[in-house]
C-alpha cells in the first residue's frame, strides 16, 4: 500500500467505520460540504448523506450534548471540534455529563470527540493548545494522542468501537508532514497500550504526539554520541500504560519525559509519581522533563520556538541525565 | 376538541399527583429524622407540571427530568422505592448510592436520561436523543424540562437552536416556578413571558397554567403530536410556583407572604379534586380508595428503603468505564440500507435561496416603507417592523408564528410582579380569547370563575 498522511489515516478510519456500521455518524461544524477545516471528513457527506454527516451551528456544547444523546440510543457519534481549543466551550458537558454517566447511573456513552491540537504551526494562543490534561484528570474519559498515520487510523477505529467516551487529539503539525504505510484490512490499534519506538539501555525517553518524533530525532543524535535511548510513545494518555513505562525504566534506570503540553500539571508529573511508587529503587538519576513553558502558546515564530520543546532541548537534557 | 381523557386517565392524573405529594411529604419526615443523607428539593405545588407533561408521552418516548420532576418519574413507571432509596443513599437505589435525589436514569426500559446539577445541559442531550430516534425510525419524542433560572444558560441557547435547526422531535417544558433559588424571574430575564424566547428560535410555543393538570396535559399532548408529525421542536412555558424553598434548608423568607397565599389558593391537587367532583368523574369513595392505595403502596416502598443497606465501600472504585458490562446496540426501525451507501449517497452543496440578509432587509424596507435600519433593542417596532405579540392562553393556544428574521424582539419594561404571572393575572386575562377551542377543558372555567 502507498504511504499515507495522518489526515488521510483519520479520513480512512471515518470512512471504514461509517461503512461498516450505520450506527456511526459524524457531527460537527463545517464537516460536510466543506469537508472540515482540515479536510478530515472530506467526501463523507457525498457517500453517507445528511442524516449521517450532521453539520451544526457553532455550538460546541450542543455538539457534544447531542452526540451524547445519540449514544444513549446506541449510535456511535464522532464529534469534531474544529480546533481542539474550542473543547473548553463544552467543558461542562464533557466532564460533568458525559464522563460521569456510566459511573453514576450505568449509562455508557459510546462517543468520540476528535479535533486538531498542538502548536508549531503559528496558530497563536487559541489554535495551538494541548488541553489533554484537563481530560486526563477526568475519570470516565479515555484520552488518545497518536503520533503516526497508522496509529491514528487504528486508534480512531478502536475509539469508535469503544463503549466509553474517547477524546482523540490529532496533532495538526503531523497532519501532512509525515507519511507511512498503513497495514491493509481492518487495522485496529488497542487503546491503553504504549509502544516502544526505539530500544536502548542508557535512558528512557517517554513522549507522545509530535514530541514523539522530536524524541526519536534526539535519540538518533544521542546515539551518535554513544548514548542509547529507549523511546516510548504513549499513544494513550488515559488509561496510561504503567507497565510499559515501569518495564523500560527498570531496564534503563533513567527517565526523561518530553511533552508539548505546559509544564505544571503535565503528564510528566503523573509519570514521575508512577515511577516513584513503582520503581523508586531502580532510579539512577533525577526524573527529568522537557516541556513547553508555563505560558499560553505565543504567536511569533521566535516566541513559539522558545515556548516549544525541540530536539536540541531534549538532547541537552538527556546528556545531563546520562551523567548520573 | 373534546377532552380526550377517559375516566381512568383522569383518575390516573390524580393518583400520580397525589402519589408525588405524599411521597415527598414522607421524605420531609425522613429528612427531619436524618435518614436522608443529602439535600431534599421539594416540588410542592408543581405536581401538575411533572404529571401533566409526562402523561402526554407514549411509553417509547424519552424524558430527562429536573430534580423536582419526581411526578414525571412516577408516570414513567419508576417505583417510589427508587426515589426513597436514592435520597437515602442506599445500595438498592438505581445508582447504588453513587448519586442522590432524582439523579438517575434508565436507558433500556423507561427511557429516562439522568439529570445533572448543571442546568441546561439536558437540552442538547435530549436534542441528540430526538435526532437519534428519528434516524433509527423510532418515531419517538424527547422531552425535558428547564426552569426559569436554567433558561438563562448558554446550553439552553445552543441546545434549542440546534434542535430548531435540525427540526428535532423535541419538546422543551419551561417550568416557570417564579424563583431561581432566591431570585425572582423578573430579576433574571427582561422578557414578559419565557415562551417569548421561542420566537428567536423559529419554533412554536405555548403558555399554559401549570397548576391546571388537564390543561398541561392537553397542551403537551398537542406539542408532542406536532413533534411526532415532524413539526418540532416545541416549547411550552408552564406558569407555576415553587411552594417551598430551594431545598429543605431554605425557609424561603425572601418570598412575599401574599405570593404564597396567592398560589396556595391555586394548589394543583385541590383544584383538580374539585374539577373531578364537579364533573362527576369521581366521588368521595373513589378518592378514599385512591388515597388508601397510595398510603398502602408508600408504606411498602418506604419500608423497603429504610431496611436497605448502605453500599459497600469498595463500590466506590467500580464502574468508571463500561468494560463489556453493557451491550450497546441501536434499535433499528427502518432498513439500515436506507442510510448506507449507495442509498445514502448525496450531492453535496448548499442552496442559498435569497443570497443572504441584504435581500431580506430590502424586502422589509419595501414592505414597511421604512428605512432599512434596525432600531436598537428596546425600541423595536418603532421602525415599522412587525413584531408579534404573544397571546397567552390557558389551555394551550399556540403563539403566533415568529416574525420575519432580522426583526428586533420587543423588550418590554421589567415589570414588578410579586405574584408571578400566572394566567389569573390581568395581563393574561386580557389576552384570553373567549372563543378558544380549549377553554372548556379548564376546570376553573367550569366553575364560572372567569
Amino acid at each position: 500500500m502507498a504511504p499515507i498522511t495522518m489526515i488521510e489515516g483519520i479520513r480512512q478510519a471515518m470512512f471504514e467505520e461509517m461503512d461498516r456500521d450505520p450506527a456511526v455518524v459524524a457531527i460537527g461544524e463545517d464537516i460536510g460540504v466543506y469537508g472540515g477545516a482540515f479536510k478530515a471528513t472530506e467526501g463523507l457527506l457525498a457517500k453517507f448523506g445528511r442524516e449521517r454527516v450532521i453539520e451544526t451551528p457553532i455550538s460546541e456544547t450542543a455538539i457534544v450534548g447531542a452526540a451524547c444523546g445519540m449514544g444513549f440510543l446506541g449510535l456511535r457519534p464522532v464529534a469534531e471540534m474544529q480546533f481542539i481549543d474550542f473543547i473548553a466551550c463544552c467543558f461542562n458537558q464533557v466532564t460533568n455529563f458525559v464522563a460521569k454517566s456510566h459511573y453514576l447511573w450505568g449509562a455508557p456513552v459510546p462517543m468520540v470527540i476528535r479535533g486538531p491540537s498542538g502548536g508549531g504551526v503559528h496558530g497563536g494562543p487559541f489554535h495551538s493548545a494541548n488541553p489533554e490534561m484537563y481530560f486526563v484528570h477526568t475519570p470516565g474519559l479515555k484520552v488518545i494522542y497518536p503520533s503516526t498515520p497508522s496509529d491514528a487510523k487504528g486508534l480512531l477505529k478502536s475509539a469508535i468501537r469503544d463503549n466509553n467516551p474517547v477524546l482523540f487529539f490529532e496533532h495538526k503539525f503531523l497532519y501532512r508532514r509525515i507519511k507511512e504505510e498503513v497495514p491493509e484490512g481492518d487495522h485496529l490499534v488497542p487503546i491503553g497500550k504504549a509502544v516502544v519506538r526505539r530500544e536502548g539501555d542508557d535512558l528512557t525517553i517517554i513522549s507522545y504526539a509530535a514530541m514523539a518524533h522530536t524524541a526519536m530525532e534526539a535519540a538518533e543524535q544521542l546515539a551518535r554520541e554513544g548514548i542509547e535511548a529507549e523511546v516510548i510513545d504513549l499513544r494513550t494518555l488515559l488509561p496510561l500504560d504503567r507497565e510499559t513505562i515501569l518495564t523500560s525504566l527498570k531496564k534503563t534506570n533513567k527517565l526523561l519525559i518530553v511533552h508539548e503540553d505546559t509544564r505544571t500539571g503535565g503528564i510528566a508529573g503523573e509519570i514521575a509519581a508512577i515511577v516513584c511508587e513503582g520503581a523508586f529503587e531502580d532510579l539512577d538519576g533525577p526524573i527529568t522533563r522537557v516541556t513547553a513553558l508555563d505560558t499560553p502558546v505565543p504567536y511569533a515564530p521566535t516566541l513559539e520556538e522558545r515556548f516549544l520543546p525541540n530536539t536540541e532541548k531534549v538532547v541537552a537534557a538527556a546528556r545531563e541525565l546520562s551523567k548520573y | 376538541m373534546s377532552n380526550p381523557l377517559t375516566r381512568e386517565q383522569h383518575l390516573d392524573l390524580y393518583y400520580f399527583m397525589q402519589l408525588n405529594r405524599q411521597l415527598e411529604e414522607r421524605m420531609v419526615r425522613l429528612f427531619r429524622q436524618n435518614k436522608i443523607v443529602g439535600g431534599l428539593y421539594s416540588s410542592l405545588g408543581q405536581e401538575g407540571v411533572s404529571v401533566g407533561t409526562c402523561y402526554a408521552l407514549e411509553k417509547k418516548d424519552w424524558i430527562a427530568p429536573m430534580i423536582r420532576n419526581i411526578g414525571a418519574l412516577l408516570v414513567k413507571g419508576v417505583p417510589p422505592r427508587d426515589i426513597f432509596t436514592q435520597h437515602m443513599a442506599k445500595y438498592t437505589s438505581p445508582t447504588q448510592g453513587k448519586d442522590g435525589t432524582s439523579h438517575f436514569g434508565d436507558l433500556k426500559v423507561r427511557h429516562i436520561v439522568s439529570p445533572i446539577s448543571m442546568l441546561g445541559d439536558l437540552i442538547p442531550v435530549m436534542t441528540g436523543v430526538a435526532m437519534a430516534g428519528r434516524y433509527l425510525g423510532q418515531k419517538i419524542v424527547a422531552l425535558t424540562w428547564i426552569g426559569d433560572g436554567g433558561s438563562s444558560t448558554g446550553a439552553f441557547h445552543e441546545g434549542l437552536n440546534l434542535a430548531a435547526q435540525q427540526r428535532a422531535p423535541f419538546v422543551l417544558i419551561v417550568e416557570n416556578n417564579q424563583w431561581a433559588y432566591s431570585t425572582p424571574v423578573s430579576r433574571q430575564v427582561p422578557v414578559k413571558n419565557l415562551a417569548d424566547r421561542a420566537v428567536a428560535y423559529g419554533i412554536r410555543s405555548w403558555i399554559v397554567d401549570g397548576n391546571d393538570v388537564a390543561a398541561v396535559y392537553n397542551t403537551t399532548k398537542e406539542a408532542v403530536d406536532e413533534c411526532r408529525a415532524g413539526r418540532g421542536p416545541a416549547l411550552i412555558e408552564v406558569k407555576t410556583m415553587r411552594m417551598r424553598g430551594h431545598a429543605q434548608h431554605d425557609p424561603a423568607e425572601y418570598v412575599p407572604k401574599q405570593m404564597f397565599e396567592y398560589w396556595r389558593a391555586r394548589d394543583p391537587i385541590a383544584l383538580y379534586e374539585k374539577y373531578l367532583t364537579e364533573n362527576k368523574i369521581w366521588d368521595a369513595k373513589t378518592k378514599a380508595e385512591i388515597d388508601a392505595r397510595i398510603e398502602r403502596e408508600l408504606d411498602v416502598e418506604q419500608k423497603f428503603a429504610e431496611e436497605s443497606p448502605m453500599p459497600p465501600a469498595e463500590l466506590a472504585e467500580e464502574g468508571v468505564y463500561c468494560e463489556g458490562c453493557h451491550a450497546i446496540e441501536a434499535t433499528w426501525q427502518r432498513a439500515k440500507a436506507e442510510v448506507s451507501p449507495p442509498a445514502s449517497s448525496f450531492e453535496p452543496g448548499w442552496e442559498v435561496k435569497d443570497y443572504g440578509a441584504f435581500a431580506e432587509v430590502e424586502a422589509i424596507r419595501k414592505e414597511t416603507a421604512a428605512p432599512a435600519v434596525f432600531a436598537p433593542a428596546g425600541n423595536a417596532g418603532g421602525n415599522g417592523a412587525k413584531v408579534s405579540k404573544p397571546i397567552v392562553k390557558s389551555g394551550g393556544k399556540p403563539q403566533p408564528k415568529p416574525p420575519a428574521r432580522g426583526v428586533e424582539p420587543e423588550v418590554p419594561e421589567v415589570p414588578r410582579v410579586p405574584f408571578g404571572r400566572g394566567p389569573k393575572d390581568k395581563s393574561v386575562r386580557e389576552a384570553q380569547n373567549p372563543r378558544d377551542r380549549h377553554a372548556h377543558q379548564n376546570p376553573r372555567d367550569k366553575r364560572g370563575r372567569r
